[in-house]
This record gives C-alpha cells, structure tokens and sequence, in this order.
C-alpha cells in the first residue's frame, strides 16, 4: 500500500474519537427546538375552549401589542406546577393567550377553576393542528409574539419563577 | 429492549406529553380509501420522525402526537397535496431532524456523495493493484 | 459466598490476562515455544467461564443481595428468564463479552495446531492484551458483583419485552459473533508482528472467521425476526443505529472470510485480508461502545452512562489504533502475492470486498453522521431508512451480480467460457421482472430489479454443482452454494414483502368481518386473558381465504413489574406468506385493529438460516478435511 494511504486509517480514527469524545462531553439534547422563531405566526382560527372565554385566531396575536401564547392542557401534569406563574406574568401586565391541546370544555373548566385562568382567549386545539403549525412538540410550552405577529421566542417546558424576569424581558424587546 | 425503552422513554416524556383522554385524531388509525393516496400517505409517515419517541416514525408509533401528525399527513394527501410539500413543511417547523431522509442541500452533501466517493476511491485502489500486477 | 469466587476468579483472570500479554511479546518467548502461553490463556479462559457461571447461578437463584439482581431480576419470573436475565443488562452482558473473549483465547490455544509458532504466541499474546484492558473495565467500572447490603426485599424485574425466548438466545449468539471475531484480530497482529502472512494464517483463521460469523449471521437473523413479531409493526430491519452496530462486523466478517479464501487458495490479498480482520473485530468494540454509552439515540440503547463510555471509547482508541498503526509500519513489509487477471476469480472476490467494504462505510458515515454534523455546524439531522435503502440497495443489487459470476471463474486467470451457463439464468431474472414491472404498477423499482436478480441467483448458484460426481464434490462446494442460494432466498423475500404486503387498519365490532389481501377476518370477541406476570385483552380472529378458518388471538398486554403495556401480535404461517394481526387500543365500543398480509416474508429469514447453515457447513467440511488427512496439511 502506498505511503501516506496507510496511515490514513489512523487519521480517521482520530476524528471519530475526537467526535465521540464531543458527544460524551455534550449529551443530545432530545427537545425538539421549533424553526418558527422569527417566522409570522402560523395562520388558524380557533373555537373557544371553554364556553365564556373567546377561541382565538392568529389575527388577534398581530393587533399590535406582544404577547405570549401558551400552549397547556388540563392533562398535562407541570401545568398544575406552572400556574402561579403564569398569574405573576398576567399580574405584571402581560397578555397571555392560551391554546388548549386535546382536552374537554369541561375536564378544561375544571382545571381552570383548580389553577387560576389567567388567559385573556383560549383557542381549543383539539388535534394538535396548530400545536404542529407553530413547531411545538409538547406541553407546556409558550411562546412570545410581538405586535406585528412574528415569533420571537419559544420556551419549552414549564415557566420556573427565575425565569420570569427572562421572559419579560423578552417581551419588552419584542415591543 | 427497544420497547421497554419505547415506554420508558414515554414515561419519561410524560411531563411534555402525559395521555389526554381524548380519542385518536379520525385519521390517525384509518386508512385512507384511496389505495395509491393511503400508500404515499404510508411512505411519508415511515419517514417523519416521531417528536417524542426514541428514534421511531411516526407510523410506528403509538404516541398521541403522532396519531396527530398521521392524521394531518393523511388529510393532506387526501386533499391532493405532494408528500414532498408536506414534508418541507414540517421542515420548516422542526428543522431537518423531523426528516429520516437527510437533505441534499449544503449540509447533507457529502453524505449522498459518500457512497461515490467510497466507491471511486475503492475502485482505483482495487484498480492499481491489478495493474501493478498485469506492468510487473 | 459465590458471588465472591466469581469475582475473585475474575480478577485472577484479570491477573492471568497481563501474564499472557507479557507472554506473548517478550523477547525471550521463542525458547521456551509455546507451552507455557497456551496455559496461561486457557487457565484465563477457564477462570472467566467460572465467573460467569457464578454469575448465572446467582441470577438462577435470585441472590438478592447483590446489587444487579436486585436491579434486574424478580423471584416471580420464570425460569428461563431468570438465567436469561443474567446477560439482560449492562454489567452481565459485559461480562459475558468477556466471557466469549476469555474462552475464545482458550479455544485458540488448545485447537490452533497448525500456524507458525512465533505468529501463534504473538496471537496469543494479542488476545492477552485484549482481555486485559476489558477486564480492568469489567472490574473498576461494571462489576457485576457488587453487593447490597442490606438486601433488596424483592428485585426491580425484568422489563417485559425481554420476556421472550429471544432473550435467552439473541445476545449469547451476537456475542459468540463479535467476540469470536477477536481472534481473527489476534491472529492479524501476531501475524503482522512476524510479517507471515500467507496461506497458513489464513487456514488458521478462516475456521474462527467462519465460527464467528456463522453466529453472526444467526444473531442478526433472529434478533430481525424477534424485533418483527414482537414490536407489532411487521418491520423486520429499520437502520436503527444499534442494528447497524450488528450489521457492520458482519459486513467487515463476510468479506473477511471471501479474503481468507483468496489468501488461502492463492496467497493474494495479504494486506487487505489483514485489514479486514482487524477491522471487523474494531467493529465490534465500535458497536460495544456506541450501544452503551449514550451517544447515539435509539430505542435499542443500553445503559447510558457517558462515564462508561469514555472509558470504553480510550479502550477502543487504545486498541484500534495500535492496530491500525502496527498495520501502517508494517504492512510495506508484506510481499505481493501471485498476480491475477481482471477476468478472474480474485478480480470477482476483490470486487466483492470493494463493495462490502463500501456498504459498510456508508452504514458507518449514515450512523455517525448526525453526530458529525452536530459536532460541526449544531445543526440537527436524522439519517434513516430513505438514505440506507436508497444508498445500500444498488450496491447491494451489484453485489448480487458479483455473487452470480464470480463462483464461475478460475483462478488466475479466466476466458470466461463459463459464463456462458448464466444465460439462462438471467434470461429467467429478466423475465421475472419484466413480469413484476406489469403486474405491480406501483414503485418499488429497487425491489423489483432485486427479485430479478434473486430468481437469476436461485439457478446460477447451483452452477458449480454441474457436471460435477455429486458425491464427490468437497462439502465446501456444497457450503458455497447453499450460502449463496440462501442470499437469493433472503433477497427474493425481501423484495416480494415489500412490493406486495398488503395492511388493513380498521376499528371493528366484535362480530364485524374485515379483509386483508385474500384474507377473510372475523373479528369474533374479546375477553381478558392472565399470564404469570401480566394480564390482556386476547381478541379472537377467525381468518380464512376460501379453505379452512384459522384462529388468531393477538393481545394487548399489560405487565406489573415494571408497569408497561405492551402488543404481541398474533402471526399464522403459510406457505405463501405470513398473516400478522394487532390488537390495539379501545375506541367507543370499537377495537383498533391492524392486520397485514405479507407474501413471503418468512424466506427472509429462510435465508439468513441458510446462508448461516452454508457457513456451518463450509466449517464443517474443512474440519472433515482435516481429519481425513490426518491434521498438518
């Protein structure tokens, strides 16, 4: 075999253990992160959840003011965890709008009643349709839209109390 | 193994994605009628990932998400759109990972071109060799 | 008590392993021949199989105050999965690796007769080595000895899906595979050391290659078959990462073993057979690694511990690449073999390694290639089926045509006369698929052009068998043949199934009757059903395609300990085909139910089995040859 081709081997080698040896140091990361950030808002138009709160539309997020859109369930378990602080946001002055993944006017009523229902409209996503649409994988997860409709930023995962001040944070930026 | 980690792996989503008592989307376990449609339908949804299984397809899985996204990719196709469009529009929500078929664009290059590369650069190896031999 | 023999005999093996290393490459060995190696290595091996077999019977009796089976095992399981239990994780299976690898050196001591006494002690000496750093692994960062204390009341249990018979058999027999392929790495360092690489190493090697891979073959057979009834979604191969970890020694193992024929016959290929059997036995450790240590995603994964997986990747590094670099230094050394002609049968073997090694790089550069791109750009990308079967498949299809010539040819040098007898043959494969390209409209392109090739194959391998006295013909023809028949069976099954299975997926009423390809279903009740562990719903299918009704009882099932719901799907065999049923969730007062019909499916692993029965046969056959002439030859 010629010359330099048998110590390529070797070099290979190396780059697949130095590969290997990033991957160990860096564990995947398996949350799938959504590609709509700094995309329009997906277009929908969805029936209210809970009869007396209104369903919402993705026109209602471009009316010029930002606002977080969350996306929660009445069967989803850190939800429960998450309410307080979604009440804190809504008590600072933020808009939340909600979207209700699989769940029942009732079984949503219920939970709302138990947690505190700080939703100003809570669209009833009954199929996952717009939860896909917007590049989400699960609940609970939220995502702050500006005046204009545009994504700015996705949170995966309940809200935790330290990272209010991060989201506010966020939404002034995206005034 | 795979699905005992299968449902660990569920158990451990479950605060992203607990069960809903909710039924499946109605095209999430039908067919759809069309037989050619039904069959694209079934080649797409073997290649979209399934966002909170362990490595899985879509139509494998027995994930409520992934009842959702059979049922959208089916109604889709019913409605006369390509796979391909249906796909890059997952793309464009989730990135290349939702794809078990990689790009071709910049950053799936090289891998396409591997199975040349490799071939050519066996073939000349293979090649020098009978050639040395048929000069000596 | 026995857990503490065990693990003392462990390190005492441990202990043995260093001696053998010393042993093997210490200048003043010549003297004193062989002996006192060979004892060493079957002491170490003996030693090991003892530490397993203490393991074992502390599985068997469910000792739970040690640790792992406190963690893995339960009073209640049967039998059967209890000892199968021992290896249903990662510190059992380790030591079993290490098993296979201790009595592997001990095989190779006792039955190795005929190579060169240098290369033989250096093969030894290699072995030693390679036990020795898995050993230190086995003890300082997976004993599988440790003990609680105080006791577990009751063990955690075996995960439900490991529950089956092909627990019990599938790792022991991938492992004896892989493991086995040590040896040929072994015999290629010791062999480099010393700079004899010819005909006498390859028929050294060639008995444990072919071991090996028989098993590998088997493995890989049953681990395909296991996954297909038992994960009730009728695939039987998905490019998982961890089935492409098994899949790549038995690339690397197979155009080994054609190597070892060339460097056996002819003394050809010297430098390319050594590569291949270090690198197959590199693709065993790669796969160790990657299915224990957290680095790719799959549902197949291990324990995941990035502290373990360091530690095996320096081993792997270690190892591979002092090989690679002895093989650097020294493969100039090697002298050319005889030359041959591009019409020939080393040119039809050397084209068959070019194409195996290159499906199994692009299996290696498909697995590690989201890793790659991650590690470079961040970006995230998956890489499965569509690239694997697009990319593999033509290769595999040229292969096929190599597998058709290539047996014809002479060696040296071939006019090709004989090529002539594939006429007919590749007029039947063109027949057959011009025959699907009108019957099955749909796409399927690949498979079809892969089933013409298979039915060319079925007549072509039978070839070299013409005109020849039957009963005279060595066994190794016979070997040759049925492998290569059994390629053709697993390709044509392969490409029927996927061109013609047929899936109903409906939400039935008991009562309801429902159809899948010929098949008439009716859905008739279900009922709970209790199993030693587990309970289920057992829905009872009355299926029939004009002539008797079968009854199918697939189950939806749930298990205690742990909790987990699992499907066992309900399959009935006939000779056309296999019906596959699932019973899935309820809906209403409906039942999910999935039915397939697949024609032919079963000759895929029909044809594993042959090609596996092939290779025991060829094993069988040199054996048989040995005896006949009386050892040395």
């Amino acid at each position: 075999m010629t010359g330099w081709l048998r110590f390529a081997p070797i070099l290979l080698l190396v780059l697949i253990v130095a590969a290997m040896l990033w991957r160990l140091a860096n564990p995947p990361d398996t949350t799938v992160h959504s590609q709509m950030i700094g995309k329009p808002v997906p277009q929908f138009a969805l029936a209210a959840a809970v009869p007396g709160v209104q369903g919402l539309s993705s026109a209602q997020l471009a009316d010029g003011k930002p606002k977080l859109v969350h996306f929660f369930a009445s069967w989803c378990v850190p939800c429960i965890g998450e309410a307080p602080v979604l009440d804190q946001l809504k008590k600072q002055g933020l808009t939340i709008e909600g979207i209700a993944i699989r769940d029942r006017p009732d079984e949503l009523a219920g939970f709302l009643a138990r947690n505190g229902d700080p939703f100003d409209r809570i669209g009833s996503d009954p199929e996952s349709k717009t939860q896909l649409a917007f590049g989400s994988s699960g609940v609970p997860e939220t995502f702050v839209v500006d005046g204009r409709g545009v994504i700015r930023l996705q949170h995966i995962g309940a809200i935790e109390p330290n990272e209010i001040a991060a989201i506010r944070a966020a939404v002034e930026q995206a005034r | 193994m795979r699905l005992v980690l299968l449902a660990i792996a569920l158990v451990f989503a479950a605060p992203v994605l607990a069960d809903s008592d909710m039924p499946p989307a109605y095209w999430a376990n039908r067919q759809l009628p069309n037989p050619q449609q039904e069959e694209r339908a079934q080649s797409l949804m073997q290649e979209i990932r399934c966002l909170v299984c362990q490595g899985e397809s879509i139509a494998d899985s027995d994930a409520e998400l992934a009842g959702d996204m059979r049922d959208l990719v089916r109604r889709r196709i019913a409605a006369g759109e390509k796979p391909a469009s249906i796909r890059s529009w997952l793309i464009q929500r989730y990135g290349n990972w939702i794809s078990f078929r990689p790009p071709t664009q910049p950053i799936g290059l090289p891998l396409w071109l591997a199975p040349l590369a490799l071939l050519v650069v066996g073939g000349l190896l293979a090649a020098s060799r009978l050639k040395r031999r048929r000069s000596q | 008590m026995i857990a503490e023999t065990g693990l003392a005999a462990l390190w005492l093996a441990a202990a043995l392993s260093l001696l053998q290393l010393a042993l093997g490459f210490a200048p003043g060995m010549l003297k004193s021949g062989s002996g006192p190696i060979r004892a060493v290595a079957v002491l170490q091996g003996v030693l090991t199989l003892f530490a397993f077999a203490m393991l074992l019977l502390v599985f068997a009796t469910t000792d739970l105050s040690v640790s792992l089976v406190a963690e893995n095992s339960h009073s209640a399981k049967p039998l059967l999965y209890k000892i199968a239990g021992t290896w249903g994780n990662h510190e059992g299976s380790m030591l079993l690796w290490v098993t296979v690898l201790g009595v592997s050196g001990a095989a190779l001591a006792i039955f190795s007769r005929r190579l060169e006494e240098r290369t033989f002690v250096a093969a030894l000496g290699a072995q030693g080595a390679l036990a020795l750093g898995f050993f230190i692994f086995l003890l300082f960062a997976s004993n599988p000895f440790a003990r609680l204390n105080p006791p577990a009341l009751e063990g955690r249990g075996l995960n439900p899906i490991l529950q089956d018979p092909g627990l019990a058999f599938h790792p022991p027999t991938l492992y004896f595979g892989y493991v086995g392929l040590s040896v040929a790495f072994s015999l290629a360092v010791g062999a480099l050391v010393t700079g004899k690489v010819d005909r006498h190493l390859a028929r050294a090697m060639r008995p444990w290659v072919l071991g090996a891979w028989i098993f590998l073959t088997l493995g890989i057979t049953a681990g395909s078959y296991w996954a297909y009834y038992d994960l009730g979604w009728g695939g039987w191969w998905f490019w998982d990462p961890v089935e492409n970890a098994s899949l790549m020694p038995w690339l690397a193992a197979t155009a080994l073993l054609h190597s070892l024929n060339v460097l056996a016959a002819r003394e050809s290929l010297r430098a390319w057979t050594i590569m291949l059997a270090m690198i197959a036995f590199s693709m065993s450790m790669v796969g160790t690694f990657l299915v224990r240590s957290g680095v790719l995603t799959s549902v197949h994964a291990f324990a995941v511990d990035p502290k373990r997986g360091v530690f095996l990747l320096i081993l792997l590094a270690f190892y591979v690449g002092a090989a690679l670099l002895l093989f650097a230094l020294r493969s100039g050394k090697l002298s050319e073999g005889p030359e041959f002609e591009l019409v020939s049968r080393e040119a039809a073997l050397v084209g068959n390694n070019l194409l195996l090694s290159v499906i199994l790089g692009v299996v290696f550069i498909g697995t590690l290639y989201p890793l790659f791109v991650e590690a470079l750009t961040g970006a995230k990308l998956s890489v499965g089926a569509p690239y694997f079967n697009a990319v593999v498949g033509p290769i595999a299809l040229a292969l096929m045509a190599l597998i058709t010539i290539g047996p014809l040819l002479n060696w040296r040098r071939d006019s090709g006369e004989r090529l002539k007898r594939l006429i007919i043959p590749a007029l039947l494969g063109l027949g057959a698929l011009v025959i699907l390209l009108i019957a099955v409209p749909q796409d399927g392109l690949l498979a079809k052009i892969g089933f013409g090739f298979a039915i060319a194959l079925f007549p072509a391998s039978l070839i070299p068998l013409l005109g020849r006295k039957l009963r005279r013909t060595p066994l190794t023809t016979y070997a040759m043949v049925l492998a290569h028949f059994g390629v053709a069976t697993a390709v044509a099954g392969m490409s029927i199934s996927s061109l013609t299975t047929s899936e109903t997926l409906i939400a039935a009423k008991p009562g309801e009757i429902v159809s899948v390809g010929p098949w008439s279903i009716r859905f008739g009740s279900i009922r709970p059903v209790a199993g030693p562990n587990w309970t289920a719903l057992e829905a009872t299918l009355y299926a029939t395609r004009g002539g008797v009704i079968e009854t199918l009882k697939p189950q939806a099932r749930f298990y205690t300990d742990p909790p987990t719901a699992t499907t066992q799907s309900a399959i009935l065999t006939t000779l056309t085909g296999q019906l596959y049923t699932v019973v899935g969730q309820q809906v209403g007062d409906r039942w999910q139910l999935r039915l397939w019909w697949k024609p032919m499916v079963t000759l895929i692993w029909l044809g594993g089995a042959l090609i596996a029965f092939g290779g025991a046969l060829a094993l069988l056959g040199r054996a048989w040859r040995g005896w006949r002439k009386g050892g040395v030859r």
